[in-house]
């Protein structure tokens, strides 16, 4: 069923392409633009260069994907084998199956709408030429992880996105990210390291790096001492990436701290390197060390499943101070908890659904946080009471689309059936309720009540948060007096919800009173100067101004979101489109490559 | 001036313990003498010289008596030809390395009786010698235009002689040639480390650094002479052979020996309990001479222990293996924990942070030797490839070090702020390194030396080891991030701060300071060499995985 035959050596270049293009996009994004491609000016040049690059593997990406042989997707394919360090038996070895072709075609979709929207909404902060370098290195990281079949490359491709999200956080992120970036980078780092030493023992033990060896082996070249230890150490480092409950603490912080882009990709791309080796390397390689710790992951995850929701609800309280995006970190806690028990039930089904969960998770709350994002630029802050508070009709009222896509984010997050969310909740608690062999079966049939109780609670505060952020809190509380927005203290934000559209929050072009300029035209021209700058003229605003109209979707942001929500409905209408890609080669890496 | 002919001495030295070898232990060494006279008919005596296998050493202390002399005649405004001087001498005792690759070279052999050479030429001294050599050439290329201020004559023919004994130390088969090429690498270290006239730190750094130093070789030559004593040779090999069957008397003796040896070759090291001398040190001494101290002088230390322990104590594996691997995991410990306890704003605190990451680097350096003692020899190559990738980067940061020093005197951390706005080429570099160091991509080279380390210790079954070094890992990266991140802050703010310190400085920021000529290079050198083994770590992992004796 191959669509269109494309020959192997081309499918070859094209995935070592894929890797190795946004590397060379990011060096070339620190050099100055040759002549031809100055652009307006170096900022919108080096943006428009990201865009190229990641346009570019993302076509490269669907080619390949529609390259790939659907009738095989359990076989290796475009494979590139060549020897790099032969000391260590390090070889560049590349390839893709069903389980990797949609993580690696949904990274290089979602980098190239992260780096399109930068291109019409500059992030914040220094120069944009960093911004667009680390956003390519990080992609080519993660690309890389996807698409590696050596431990010792896997795990170089796993630490190379560390440095990039640092920055990324650190120097573009809002309040509070500089201890964000320092978390984020030491809870993985310390995992990773431990990670390493797992991967060394299983490499040195069984004698190959070689994921695909590995995997045909099926853990028999490895005693079962040796595989739980190796379980133990890489599980440990890939939980704290996925991230599992007790080890989740990092992932608020850096997400709230983060800037949009930052969000998105850590949300959409990052966390799933974590479930993405849990199912290439520990689950094949180490089938027996998996055994052991399959019940404990699963206790974490319905732990994180119930702790991450009840978290949501606790922020999503009025009066909790709760922070939006933190909320939506913490829901992928619990979302990435379902993920985790689909794989800790070891069996086809529970795995399919933890994959599909993985690709659900990154288009929705990858679209949860652009809105977010979004909402937060409009807004000045993310806040929910402020947002909730303030705004009487809220989001309905104001930027009617906006709100419709904040809903229906949310209920695609929630797992409404239809929706991209659904099936993948629903295939891991069908894997819990009959586990693999050897497996608890009561454990796990408790794991899937709870886990079941679990989207009750999600579904919960995600209504919660779509009722108070898009409908607005219906006993308004007295409307503040204009006496407080004409101090001068303008910077305080929060406290002067009624004037939204002051300046000192940064607007999108169109927010401003005379829309003259478009959308396309001036980005770049779009006030992105401190509000210190432009406070003056606030006291000299009208007085009180009735909450008026926010922007609503821009064209750049339909363009943005368009794709991921298309594919959401995609993927809950249609589920046998990702389910046919990975349930062969699910059952061939359970089988030990037997089938 | 002893110094200088030491390298001679050590090749003269060479000779005695053939003969003193050949007759049983306690048989009189003058009989011996007289007998190499007497006995016309008995093979010759007198050994066989490979010019060749010695030239690079040989060169070097050549070089040193020539800028020596030299000095005497050069005016003053020529003096800066020594040091191109002593740069063209360093290059063509690397380029004299090409013909000895091969590795199979010996020379100094004893003529009669047992197969023992003094003067070895394997792949691991082949090695060993060019990361010396390479860092004393680089040294040079730091230290060209600092020393207007320092006696030029003085201070080249002290670095040349040091990194002669440098070079003859991996070579040496036989424990004085070794005692004799360690003293020749460090005795000029002391003058160097105080030849910053009327400073009172570095005349301190010196003294320290020389106490602790003499420290280290008594109690070694003491451990040296207990296991002559004992065995009755001085040949590495020879002891190795001998220590298996050591009359029960002597016993005691041959332990005390080979425990004193190793504690004065973990002075040497800086290892754990005896590395309190090395911060002080470094920050005391001119910049070079910090960066050829934390690169030759630790490659010295370590050739030096593992000669001793691979080669000469193999049977006592089961003694010093245990012993190394828990000062490897002390060292590195103390290292980091004291380089994360560093304050930014402490003046030179740089090169401080510099010096205990080179002392939790030493720790890492120490555990492929200690692995070896558990599994086979081979271990030692991921030593020897963590050596080589260290030298490039860590010399790499001192030369941005040094740099930053021309504007900033007070080399403290908090200077490094910024410094992709006024330098973006230096702080991408510095950048690089430290990543390197840390061992986190982009700076792929440092992350796979950090593999072999770690795969050295999975394998020998050291697990224990290996987890220590891990939490020592995420210690470290800790502060090299930090150091890394700021580069990339904004410079707000950090002039005001250091402006009225330095009573000169305002009136030279405005203007952009030029970097000198061989500052840049060294720079350039270090990070493409750093780039390509990231390209391409092969170059220096392969020895890894081979025997290198």
């Amino acid at each position: 069923m191959t669509v269109i035959d494309i020959s192997p050596s081309v499918m070859q270049f094209l995935l070592a392409f894929i890797v190795v293009g946004p590397l060379l996009g990011a060096v070339a994004a620190l050099l100055p633009a040759p002549p031809g491609l100055k652009g307006r000016n170096p900022d919108q040049a080096v943006l428009r260069h990201g865009v190229t690059v990641t346009g570019a593997v993302l076509i490269a990406a669907i080619v390949l994907a529609v390259g790939f042989d659907h009738d095989h997707p359990a076989t290796m394919q475009a494979t590139t084998d060549i020897s790099w360090i032969p000391a260590l038996d390090v070889r560049i070895h590349l390839g893709i199956d069903g389980i990797s072709l949609p993580l690696l075609v949904l990274t290089a979709l979602l980098t190239f709408l992260c780096a399109l929207y930068s291109y019409f909404k500059p992030p914040a902060g220094p120069s944009p030429k960093a911004f667009v370098a680390l956003v390519l290195l990080l992609e080519s990281g993660t690309l890389a992880t996807f698409a590696v079949l050596d431990l010792l490359l896997f795990f170089l491709a796993f630490e190379m996105v560390l440095i990039p999200m640092y920055f990324l956080i650190n120097r573009w992120g809002g309040d509070q990210r500089q201890a964000a970036a320092w978390k984020f980078i030491l809870y993985t780092l310390l995992g990773s390291v431990v990670m390493l030493l797992g991967l060394l023992l299983v490499g040195l033990k069984s004698g190959t790096f070689d994921m695909v060896a590995l995997a045909t082996d099926n853990g028999r070249g490895l005693t079962t001492s040796v595989q739980v230890i190796a379980v133990l150490a890489i599980g440990l480092g890939l939980a704290v990436k996925t991230p599992m409950w007790p080890l989740h603490s990092w992932l608020p912080d850096a997400h709230t701290a983060a800037p949009t882009v930052g969000s998105v990709l850590l949300a959409g791309v990052l966390l799933k390197m974590g479930t993405y080796g849990f199912v290439r390397i520990l689950l094949p390689a180490a089938p027996d060390g998996m055994r052991t710790f399959a019940p404990y992951l699963a206790a974490f995850a319905v732990v994180g499943i119930v702790y991450g929701s009840l978290a949501c609800l606790a922020l999503a309280r009025t009066g909790a101070k709760g922070d939006l995006k933190r909320l939506i970190a913490y829901s992928s806690v619990g979302h990435m908890g379902f993920v985790l028990l689909g794989i800790a039930t070891m069996t086809p089904t529970g795995v399919n659904g933890a994959l599909f969960a993985n690709i659900a998770h990154g288009l929705i709350t990858g679209l949860l946080f652009f809105l977010v994002g979004a909402v937060k630029d409009r807004y000045g802050t993310a806040d929910l009471d402020t947002l909730a508070g303030a705004t009487g009709a809220a989001l309905y009222g104001r930027a009617p689309r906006l709100g419709a896509l904040l809903a229906f984010a949310a209920v695609a997050s929630l797992g409404l059936p239809g929706l991209a969310g659904f099936w993948g909740e629903m295939l891991t608690l069908f894997g819990a309720y009959s586990p693999a062999e050897g497996l608890s079966r009561p454990a796990f049939r408790t794991f899937m009540a709870i886990g079941a109780f679990g989207t009750l609670l999600t579904a919960a505060y995600m209504l919660i948060v779509v009722r108070r952020v898009c409908m607005g809190e219906h006993a308004l509380p007295a409307r503040t007096t204009p006496a407080t927005t004409p101090t001068p203290s303008a910077a305080s934000a929060p406290d002067a919800p009624q004037a939204p559209a002051a300046p000192g929050t940064p607007q999108p072009p169109a927010a401003t009173p005379a829309p003259a300029a478009s959308p396309t035209s001036g980005p770049l021209q779009a006030p992105t100067t401190p509000g210190t700058l432009q406070a003056p003229p606030t006291p000299g605003a009208p007085q009180a101004p009735p909450a008026p109209q926010l922007a609503d979707v821009q064209p750049y942001e339909a363009a943005a979101w368009t794709p991921l929500v298309a594919l959401t409905v995609l993927a809950g209408l249609w589920p046998a489109v990702l389910l046919g890609l990975t349930d062969p080669a699910v059952q061939k890496l359970l089988s030990g490559g037997k089938s | 001036m002893t110094a200088a002919l030491g390298a001679t001495a050590g090749t003269l030295i060479a000779h005695s313990p053939g003969p003193a070898a050949v007759p049983a232990p306690g048989g009189p060494g003058i009989g011996a003498t007289a007998g190499s006279l007497a006995a016309a008919d008995a093979p010759s005596l007198v050994q066989s010289i490979d010019w060749l296998a010695i030239a690079p050493p040989t060169l070097t202390a050549l070089a040193a008596l020539v800028v020596l002399v030299a000095d005497l005649f050069l005016p003053a405004p020529r003096k800066r030809l020594l040091g191109y001087g002593a740069l063209t001498a360093l290059a063509a005792a690397l380029a004299l390395l090409i013909p000895l690759r091969a590795g199979d070279r010996s020379t100094f052999c004893l003529t009669t009786g047992v197969q023992a050479c003094s003067y070895t030429v394997d792949h691991f001294t082949v090695v060993i010698q060019a990361l010396v050599l390479g860092g004393a050439f680089l040294t040079v290329l730091l230290s060209l235009d600092d020393t207007r201020r320092l006696p030029a004559g003085e201070y080249w023919f002290l670095l040349l002689a040091s990194a002669s004994g440098a070079a003859l130390l991996p070579a040496a088969r036989d424990l004085a040639t070794l005692v004799v090429a360690l003293e020749v690498a460090s005795l000029p270290a002391f003058a160097l480390v105080g030849i910053k006239r009327g400073d009172r730190r570095s005349s301190e750094a010196a003294l320290k650094f020389f106490l602790s130093s003499v420290v280290a070789t008594a109690v070694m030559l003491l451990g040296v002479s207990f296991v002559y004593a004992s065995t009755g040779t001085l040949h590495l090999t020879e002891i190795a052979a001998r220590l298996d069957d050591v009359t029960p008397v002597l016993d005691t003796l041959a332990k005390t020996g080979v425990t004193l040896t190793l504690v004065g070759f973990a002075f040497k090291t800086a290892a754990a309990p005896f590395h309190f001398w090395v911060p002080d040190t470094y920050v005391g001494a001119p910049l070079p001479i910090a960066a050829y101290l934390s690169v030759v002088g630790k490659a010295v230390g370590f050739s030096g222990l593992i000669l001793v322990t691979v080669v000469a104590f193999p049977s006592y594996a089961d003694v010093w293996g245990p012993a190394l691997a828990v000062l490897a995991a002390l060292t590195m410990t103390v290292g980091n924990v004291a380089a994360v306890r560093q304050r930014a704003d402490r003046a030179r605190s740089a090169v401080r942070l510099l010096a205990w990451s080179s002392v939790a680097q030493a720790g890492y350096l120490l555990v492929p030797i200690a692995a070896a003692a558990y599994s086979s020899d081979e271990q030692i190559g991921s030593t020897v490839a963590y050596a080589l990738m260290y030298a490039v980067v860590n010399l790499g940061a001192f030369a941005v070090a040094a740099l930053v020093s021309r504007t900033h005197p007070g080399n403290r951390l908090t200077d490094y702020r910024g410094l992709y706005a006024t330098r973006p080429l230096a702080a991408l570099a510095l950048g690089f390194f430290l990543l390197c160091l840390a061992g986190l991509p982009p700076g792929i080279i440092g992350l796979f030396a950090k593999v072999t380390v770690f795969s050295a210790a999975v394998d020998a079954g050291l697990g224990w080891l290996a987890v220590v070094m891990a939490v020592n890992v995420v210690i470290a990266l800790y502060y090299y991030l930090q150091w890394t991140a700021s580069l990339f802050r904004t410079p707000e703010g950090a002039p005001e701060t250091a402006a009225p310190d330095t009573g000169e400085e305002p009136r030279a920021r405005p203007r952009r300071f030029r970097a000198p000529t061989p500052l840049t290079t060294a720079i350039v050198l270090t990070a493409a060499a750093g780039i390509l083994l990231s390209g391409a770590p092969q170059a220096v992992l392969r020895f890894a995985s081979v025997s290198l004796f």
